[in-house]
């Protein structure tokens, strides 16, 4: 969806080359969203981890590599 | 209700009395001309990557969030977890969006998502509409930030009836009333500093100390009933609870964004970088929230809903008096007095934000587009002043007045109406393909359909969806947004199709949107 308003704007190709370039990166974000949005993944109380069940940790770990994730599309897109 | 805790009220009222002197002098912070509504309304544009941090944080994590979230814990258990998959989902998408709306913003010197919408679609009814929903929207948001306010007066034993049980809200709101009109959005950004680091230095403690104190979390995790641990299997023909935890958690995700007060930080910043920055940042606090949630389990482990002390407060509060009361069972006076602050100070800082963003809407989008097309910069920022004081006057009326319940179900509701904005807001970033008619057409079917669907599911956040012999639960809001763009798209193809001309201008072009 990001060509639509391209054609009467007359985006430079340099510009529209570069956006695509963009997208693909954020596809690391596909990851967190499945990985959280599927309960059956992790609806489950073993293992546990300093007495906390899965459930909870392993949705705390996604804070983690959410915030990873995020950082490298950043760093990916930031030149 | 226990009796006056002297030295935690003595605390709390200490490190009010400093951010009500913080919030005045911040006047003088970053200094500009506050009688300019870019000024007022939006600091100017001049906040970098650490303070647009404190700021959205503030903005985002209140008061309401400290006791809420932790009361639905201790209430429901598992289901209140969808809290985390939720800000981690937030951000991503505030990554993908908001820098393009600050660019565009920014080169267009727009201060609402309203002044995007009416340059992007040329449409002042649209724009008209967004600016509506924002306002509608956030006047519950800001009821409920008093509301926690009152439950942690309650709990340093100050409440019941007469004019001295509402000194203290009364007091905190004049304090907020006074800074916001005189500081404008530079008060809540020197605030949120304060406190996030009363909130963060609160939390941590909490979270090492309390399971120390209740003999670890095998303990705490052992003490909750087995039905509340995890989400109940869905049965037979039904996605049950596992649809609904994952639309709640992706509805609130696309949601946040779109509220005005969320918006406000976002167009206060200084650069696109910062908001970029500020993605990856921002997830800290979602850290905070899932350790808040487990408050409320630690909350069912000590057993303060069968400590006789706390009963009446409970009785009054309901379960948003577990936290408060965990913390008088667990801390000394002191710990108590910060804490409380720390939940208190976040009720004044997104309540000024709030009130500051729906008076913008109205000053640039009602005012300036419906009355007085021309007002000077002066006329301008002082309609902003008043209204955010008459809006603020409105949520304190609520709370005063009109039962606790009302407030939480408007909530509720306004995050279905919120989320509709998202075709106009978030696609319009990205594409004019929309007829802005069809638009509108798909804002009022989708608000329309939320509100009848949450009166029939008597005003609770899912709606049992049946679809070819399946039971789908999920929430509303995120049904109903499916919907509005679905008639949005269907729309535009048909006006397209019957050649129907698009009389409106694009203000903008492709590359404003670029950094």
């Amino acid at each position: 969806m990001n060509g639509g308003d391209d054609h009467h704007n007359g985006a430079a190709p340099a510009v529209r080359a570069q956006r695509r370039r963009l997208s693909r990166w954020y596809l690391v974000f596909l990851i967190q969203f499945v990985a959280v949005l599927w309960p059956p993944f992790f609806n489950r109380a073993d293992p546990h981890w300093l007495g906390i069940p899965f459930f909870y940790w392993y949705q705390l770990l996604w804070v983690i590599i959410g915030a990873a994730c995020t950082a490298i599309v950043y760093f990916a897109t930031a030149a | 209700m226990p009796s006056v805790n002297w030295v935690a009220l003595i605390i709390f009222a200490a490190l009010f009395a400093f951010v009500a002197w913080l919030g005045l002098a911040a006047a003088r912070w970053r200094r500009g001309d506050l009688d300019q509504l870019r000024e007022w309304g939006l600091g100017g544009r001049r906040f970098g990557t650490l303070i647009t941090w404190f700021l959205v944080g503030g903005d985002l994590y209140t008061a309401y969030t400290f006791i809420a979230v932790p009361a639905l814990a201790f209430g429901a258990g598992a289901m209140a977890f969808f809290a985390v998959p939720y800000t981690i989902l937030a951000y991503p998408i505030f990554f993908m969006v908001f820098p393009r709306i600050w660019q565009v913003c920014h080169k267009h010197d727009y201060i609402t998502i309203a002044d995007f919408v009416r340059g992007r679609f040329g449409n002042r009814w649209l724009a008209l509409a967004i600016t509506i929903t924002g306002i509608v929207a956030t006047m519950p948001y800001i009821a409920l930030q008093l509301v926690g306010l009152q439950v942690v007066i309650g709990g340093l034993g100050i409440s019941g009836g007469g004019v001295a049980g509402y000194l203290p809200l009364l007091i905190a709101f004049a304090i907020l009333a006074v800074f916001t009109h005189s500081s404008g959005l530079r008060a809540p950004a020197s605030i949120a500093i304060v406190k996030d680091i009363l909130i963060y230095a609160t939390t941590l403690a909490a979270i090492v100390y309390i399971p120390m104190r209740l003999g670890g979390f095998g303990k705490i995790f052992g003490a909750v009933p087995t039905a509340k641990l995890l989400l109940a299997a869905p049965g037979p023909h039904s996605t049950g609870s596992f649809s609904a935890y994952a639309t709640l958690a992706l509805g609130s995700a696309l949601a946040l964004f779109l509220y005005p007060h969320a918006i406000t930080g976002v167009l206060s910043a200084s650069s696109g970088r910062a908001i970029r920055r500020n993605a990856a940042l921002l997830p800290c606090y979602s850290l905070l929230l899932g350790l808040l949630v487990l408050m409320g389990f630690f909350a069912i482990a000590a057993g303060v809903a069968h400590r006789p002390e706390y009963a009446a407060a409970f009785k009054l509060f309901g379960n948003s008096f577990s936290v408060p009361a965990l913390f008088l069972q667990l801390f000394p006076s002191w710990f108590v007095g910060i804490a409380f602050a720390a939940i208190g100070i976040g009720a004044l800082v997104p309540a000024a934000i709030m009130s500051i963003a729906a008076a913008n809407l109205y000053a640039r989008n009602i005012h300036r587009e419906f009355i007085n097309r021309a007002p000077t910069d002066r006329q301008e920022a002082r309609i902003a002043k008043w209204v955010a004081l008459l809006i603020k006057l409105g949520a304190l009326a609520f709370v005063l007045f009109v039962p606790t319940d009302y407030a939480v179900y408007l909530q509720l509701l306004g995050g279905i109406w919120i989320i509709q904005t998202l075709p106009t807001v978030m696609l319009g970033a990205f594409t004019r393909w929309f007829n802005d008619w069809a638009l509108l057409v798909g804002w009022a079917v989708g608000s329309l359909t939320g509100t009848m669907m949450a009166v029939a599911s008597h005003l609770t956040p899912t709606y049992p969806l049946h679809l070819a012999g399946y039971t789908l639960p999920g929430y509303t809001a995120f049904y109903t947004v499916i919907l509005n763009l679905a008639l949005a798209t269907i729309l535009t193809l048909l006006f397209d199709a019957l050649g129907a001309r698009r009389t409106s201008v694009d203000e903008t072009v492709a590359l404003d949107y670029q950094s």
